[in-house]
C-alpha cells in the first residue's frame, strides 16, 4: 500500500529514464515487459485466455457463434462481433465505479471493429460472436493486452479468422521513443500509441494516439511497435501450440471415427 | 509430394499451408496463390486438397450428422429444435415417420421433447433442416442427457467405439452419442450418474495421454472388476 501511494505522488519532473538510458524497471527503450499467456482457462466459455503483461492481468472469454439477440440486430449476410471491455473495480488504485463508462465503451467499440475485419463473419449469417475482456489488474496498455488475450480466446473457440491479432503500445518519454509503457511512464510520459495489426500482412486494425509525435518520431515508433507485434505474435502461436499439442497427438488415431457407428440399432 | 507417415501438425489461424501446388479445402482460405488456415486445428490432406480439422469450437451442423435435439417451438406444420448449433433447426412433418395433419403437430412432438434425428440439409444462409426418416430416429423418453464439447465427441466414442463400448460394459446403460456434443444415457439412476461423471473425466482430460486407462480406473473403482461381455 505504501509503495502504491508513493507512485501516485511522483513529480512530473521525475526521471523516467536514467543516465544509462534504462527505464524505471530497468528496461531498455525497445524492451517489452514480461508476458505470460495461457489458453483455455475457463470451462463454460467456448474459448478463453489469460494474459499477464507486466502488471496487467487480463482474462478474455469468447462465446459463439451463437444466435444474435435482440433479433433486430441480426444481419442476414454476416455475423456480428460484439465486444465488452470491462475493468474490475479492484483493477486500479482508486476503486473504479463498476459498469461501462465513456472509456470502456470506446475501447469495446474499437476492439470489436478490429476483430470484425479478421473474423470470417460471412460464414455465420444472423449470428453473433461475443467477446468479453475483463481487466483484473491494470498497469497501462490494457487494451493491447485485452486484444492479445481476446485473439487467443477466439482461436480457442474455433472461430475462423484470417490471422491472429497481435497488439502492443509504443510511446514517448521525454524525447525517447519507448515500447510498451507502464503506468508511471504512461501518466508522466509524453505520448502513448496503442497499435493492433494482422501480423501476417501488416494491416493495421487499431491505432490510437494520446499526446503528440512528430512525423519522424511516429515513423520510429511504428517501426519499433511493428517489431514488437511480431514478437507477441510468436508468443501467441507458442501459447496455442502448447495448449493443443497433446490433443493433436491423441487425435491422430481418431479422425476416421464416425460417431454414429455406435448407434444401437433396433432398440 | 511428401510420402511416409501422415503428419499431424497443429496449425493456427493465418498459418500458411501451401502455395500454388495445393488447393484450399475445409477450414482454409486462399489469398493470391497462397493457402492459409482459418482455424486452429490439425492439417489434413484429402482428395488433393489441404484442409484443417478443427480441435475446438461450437457444433456446426453438416448434412447426415446424427444429432440429439430438443423441441423449442412448434407451428401448425413444423417444429423447431435446438441442436446445440448457432441456429434453430426445422423439422417438417414430411420428414417424420408419422402422418401429421395440419395443425396437429402437438400430438407427435411437444415443446420440450427430445428427439434423435439426422441433419437433412444446411443451406448457405444456415437454414437447417432435420429428418427423422431413419430407423433409429425417434422421440426419446426416459434417460438423461449429458453434454460434452463437440470437438471431444471423438474421444467419448474412442477408437472404433472402444471408449463407449467400455462405458456400456461397465454401466449397463444405453448410450447414444450425437455429433452435436450431446449424449443420451438410459439405465439405473446410479449407473447414469457414473456415466455422467465418466463423461466429465473425458471432457477434462481429453488432451491427456492414456485417457482410456484413467476412465477404466474410474469405472473399476465404481464397480470393481466387471469383466466379460455385457449380459443380454
Amino acid at each position: 500500500m505504501r509503495i502504491m501511494e508513493d507512485v501516485e505522488h511522483i513529480e512530473k519532473e521525475m526521471k523516467l529514464i536514467d543516465e544509462n538510458g534504462l527505464r524505471l524497471d530497468g528496461r531498455k527503450p525497445e524492451d517489452l515487459r514480461p508476458i505470460k499467456m495461457e489458453v483455455g482457462v475457463l470451462r463454460r466459455a467456448d474459448g478463453s485466455a489469460y494474459v499477464e503483461w507486466g502488471g496487467n492481468k487480463v482474462l478474455a472469454a469468447v462465446y459463439g457463434p451463437r444466435e444474435a439477440h435482440p433479433r433486430h440486430m441480426q444481419d442476414p449476410t454476416k455475423s456480428l462481433v460484439q465486444c465488452r471491455y470491462n475493468m474490475a473495480p479492484f483493477s486500479v488504485t482508486e476503486r473504479k465505479r463498476p459498469g461501462p463508462d465513456r472509456r470502456s465503451v470506446e475501447i469495446s467499440k474499437v476492439i470489436s471493429e478490429a476483430f470484425d475485419s479478421v473474423i470470417f463473419t460471412e460464414q455465420f449469417p444472423r449470428a453473433s460472436v461475443d467477446i468479453f475482456i475483463e481487466i483484473l489488474q491494470a498497469d497501462a496498455g490494457t487494451r493491447c493486452a485485452g486484444l492479445t488475450a481476446a485473439s487467443l480466446a477466439l482461436a480457442d473457440a474455433g472461430i475462423p479468422m484470417r490471422d491472429l491479432v497481435a497488439s502492443c503500445a509504443v510511446g514517448k518519454i521525454g524525447d525517447v521513443i519507448c515500447l510498451d509503457l507502464r503506468k508511471e511512464e504512461d501518466n508522466y510520459g509524453d505520448a502513448d500509441m496503442p497499435v493492433a495489426m494482422v501480423p501476417r500482412t501488416g494491416e493495421i486494425l487499431l491505432l490510437q494516439m494520446d499526446g503528440h509525435l512528430t512525423l519522424m518520431e511516429f515513423d520510429k515508433a511504428f517501426t519499433l511497435v511493428k517489431d514488437a507485434i511480431g514478437r507477441i505474435y510468436e508468443m501467441q502461436k507458442e501459447a496455442l501450440r502448447t495448449r493443443y499439442a497433446v490433443t493433436a497427438e491423441e487425435f491422430s488415431d481418431q479422425t476416421e471415427n464416425q460417431p454414429y457407428e455406435n448407434r444401437e440399432v433396433g432398440q | 509430394m511428401e510420402s511416409g507417415p501422415v503428419r499431424r501438425e497443429i496449425v493456427i489461424p493465418g498459418e500458411r499451408l501451401g502455395g500454388k501446388d495445393v488447393k484450399p479445402g475445409r477450414g482454409t482460405f486462399a489469398e493470391g496463390d497462397e493457402v492459409f488456415s482459418s482455424l486452429l486445428g490439425i492439417r489434413s490432406e484429402e482428395y488433393g486438397r489441404v484442409g484443417v480439422i478443427r480441435l475446438s469450437g461450437r457444433y456446426m451442423p453438416a448434412p447426415d450428422d446424427f444429432v440429439i435435439g430438443t423441441i423449442t417451438d412448434r407451428g401448425a406444420s413444423y417444429w423447431l429444435a435446438n441442436i446445440n448449433a448457432p441456429y434453430p433447426a426445422a423439422l417438417h412433418p414430411a420428414e417424420t415417420p408419422w402422418r401429421v395433419d395440419f395443425g396437429d403437430t402437438g400430438r407427435y412432438l411437444e415443446v420440450g421433447d427430445t428427439i434423435l434425428a439426422n441433419v437433412l440439409s444446411v443451406d448457405e444462409i444456415k437454414h437447417i433442416e432435420l429428418t427423422m426418416q431413419d430407423q433409429d430416429a425417434r422421440r426419446l423418453t426416459g434417460g438423461q442427457m449429458v453434454e460434452i464439447s463437440p470437438s471431444k465427441v471423438a474421444r467419448l466414442i474412442g477408437k472404433r467405439g472402444s471408449m463407449i463400448a467400455m462405458l456400456k460394459d461397465f454401466t449397463r446403460c444405453r448410450i447414444l452419442v450425437g455429433q452435436n456434443g450431446r449424449a443420451w444415457v438410459d439405465g439405473e439412476t446410479k449407473d447414469m450418474s457414473v456415466v455422467a461423471r465418466a463423461v466429465e473425466i473425458i471432457e477434462e482430460q481429453a488432451q491427456v495421454v492414456g485417457l482410456t486407462e484413467s476412465v477404466r480406473a474410474f469405472l473399476e473403482t465404481e464397480y470393481g472388476m466387471r469383466a466379460g461381455p455385457r449380459p443380454g
